[in-house]
């Protein structure tokens, strides 16, 4: 039973912190049209910037500022932002297909830059800091029911903070870029500022998301940024349904569900010749989820609503 | 007479070889109702395109108000009281009609990040009144019925006056008009002439491209015919059924 619970808390922790990150995306994606194929690396940027904000001086590593937790992750957000707004003054003038395949290259440099760079731990990666406040609960259980409210208020807030965001006159503003630029732009707008704001503050969502997934594992390699965790968290926004925050989080713990239960399906259930391969039929499992998804329900389980006006409903 | 409210002065935008708009040349004078003729591929479009900056020009100068605004970007232009629409309609297709006009003010305090947060009681000053003032424009151009369709949803004749409401929004000067009524049943064209006479006589400017030779004998004085790029006509719409020019061009470039 406890060992049921555990997992669960587990779990819904892992799934909540993804959540972040794809809210992260559905702002960029869902409400603004840019599509971001590098996700990775703004997660990573956050995970890495908490750790070596907050950690403890290893040899031969940079950081370990030690500094308090909250700061140390509000300062990962920081360096995810710093690296959105490098990223999206070179890259932002680009549509569609070729931001994604400009913004993927970024995230497979990033992972190569923290694989290869020994100041950032290389392939081995950064051990973390002992989890923040720890020694107040007695049980690991305890503990981790504790960070898992933790991170689901951050995700509440973070809920909250885009679906007041995307009901005001800039939501509205970045769903008329997502519509048409040059149209928006007659009107008075300047999409190049709207792009870059909207992208700078989706990943700096992705950065909160990174530095809660470092805090919880108290680890970050390049393994945990690899080009899968992008698709993962692409297909959780595309089954949830983009342009509808709501939909983001459903997405991300069905998909995460599956993702899961599959893993766990194929190690049990699977011939042991098969099973040497359950990393590799798992991609091609989300493969087959995305590309079915667009197929058959391109808007997700959740499409976007309309913005309707209630006065003016009221009005006929 | 008056300074003209636009002032083009040979203005050339090449297309690598291909001269679209050729050395032309033109005053609009304030409280006019402009109409801009050609045979197809004569260039009007991409004229409106360079004077409302979405090309720059390849020589040549805009003044609009007297102030060079050649190469002003349109976001610019738009807040200086120029406003366009497009001859194939550009609706924000999944917003609704009311959103498409709500988003047009300018200068809205909501449309900043931290706008819905840290300026809140602002914000929704400015909704209330962008929303009352959008409803009047919908009212005005015949669609508030509509305020709560999606904009794609909407017939294309529709998407026009959607279009006219939206520049409403910035109170222009100026508006130019790429093909306002083609594409549009005869009922809605003629809401739509009548909202551009009123607006007239409030004493908004227009230019007009328009391929229907009634709607701008009927209500365009001046006309300017371009053909190849150049300006080969201007003058009352009277002269030019007869100007053997114009009729040259359009019988020996357009093929219909």
């Amino acid at each position: 039973m406890i060992g049921v619970l555990s997992y669960l808390i587990f779990f819904a922790t892992v799934a909540s912190i993804l959540s972040i990150a794809v809210l992260g995306l559905n702002l960029q994606w869902g409400n603004t049209g840019l599509f971001n194929g590098g996700v990775v690396a703004f997660f990573g940027a956050g995970a890495y910037g908490t750790l070596i904000l907050g950690g403890i001086p290893q040899d031969g590593l940079i950081g370990g500022f030690q500094l308090p937790y909250l700061i140390a992750l509000f300062g990962g957000m920081v360096i995810a932002g710093i690296v959105a707004w490098v990223v999206g003054l070179l890259t932002l003038r680009l549509r569609h297909d070729y931001l994604a395949i400009a913004t993927f290259g970024v995230a497979v440099a990033f992972e190569n830059l923290v694989r290869n760079a020994a100041i950032l731990g290389g392939a081995q990666g950064i051990r973390g800091f002992e989890r923040p406040l720890r020694d107040l609960f007695e049980s690991a259980l305890a503990y981790n029911a504790a960070f898992f409210v933790f991170v689901l208020t951050l995700l509440i807030l973070t809920y909250l903070f885009l679906e007041r965001l995307i009901a005001s006159p800039f939501g509205r503003l970045l769903r008329a870029i997502r519509e048409d630029e040059t149209a928006a732009q007659s009107l008075g707008k300047s999409p190049s500022r709207v792009r870059l704001t909207a992208f700078i503050a989706g990943s700096v969502i992705m950065g909160l998301a990174g530095g809660l997934y470092a805090t919880f594992y108290a680890f970050i390699s390049p393994q945990d940024v690899l080009p899968i965790l992008t698709f993962q968290i692409w297909a959780m926004l595309i089954v949830g349904g983009a342009g509808n925050n709501k939909g983001a989080v459903m997405g991300t713990f069905l998909i995460w569900a599956a993702w899961t239960a599959s893993g766990w399906a194929l190690s049990r259930f699977a011939p042991l010749e098969v099973q040497l391969y359950t990393g590799s039929i798992q991609f091609v499992l989300i493969g087959f989820v995305i590309v079915g998804m667009l197929m058959w329900r391109p808007q997700g389980l959740f499409p976007e609503k309309l913005v309707v006006s209630q006065s003016a409903a009221a009005k006929r | 007479m008056a300074e003209p409210i636009l002032s083009i002065r040979n203005v050339t935008r090449d297309f690598g070889e291909f001269r679209a708009v050729d050395d032309v040349s033109i005053d609009i004078q304030t409280g006019t109702i402009t109409g801009l003729i050609g045979p197809n591929g004569a260039g009007k479009t991409t004229l409106f395109n360079v004077l409302t900056g979405m090309l720059p020009p390849t020589s040549g100068t805009v003044h609009l108000d007297g102030q060079d605004v050649t190469r002003f970007r349109p976001d610019a232009l738009f807040a200086m009281g120029l406003g366009r629409t497009f001859q194939i309609p550009r609706p924000f297709a999944k917003m609704s009609v009311l959103e498409n006009v709500m988003l047009a003010p300018l200068a809205q305090s909501g449309e900043r990040l931290w706008g819905p947060f840290f300026q809140s009681g602002k914000m929704r000053d400015q909704e209330a009144a962008i929303r009352r003032r959008a409803m009047e424009v919908l009212d005005f151009v015949t669609l508030a019925p509509l305020a709560d369709n999606a904009a794609g949803q909407i017939s294309g004749g529709q998407m026009k006056l959607l279009e006219l409401a939206r520049i409403l929004m910035g109170d222009p000067k100026l508006i130019l008009l790429d093909e306002p009524a083609a594409g549009v049943n005869p009922t809605l064209t003629k809401t739509l002439i009548e909202k551009i006479e009123e607006l007239n006589r409030d004493g908004k400017t227009f230019v007009i491209i328009e391929h229907d030779m009634d709607f701008v004998m009927q209500h365009c004085d001046p006309v300017i015919a371009l053909a190849e790029g150049r300006k080969v006509f201007e003058g009352r719409a009277e002269e030019a059924q007869s100007n053997t020019v114009l009729l040259d061009a359009y019988l020996g470039a357009q093929v219909e």
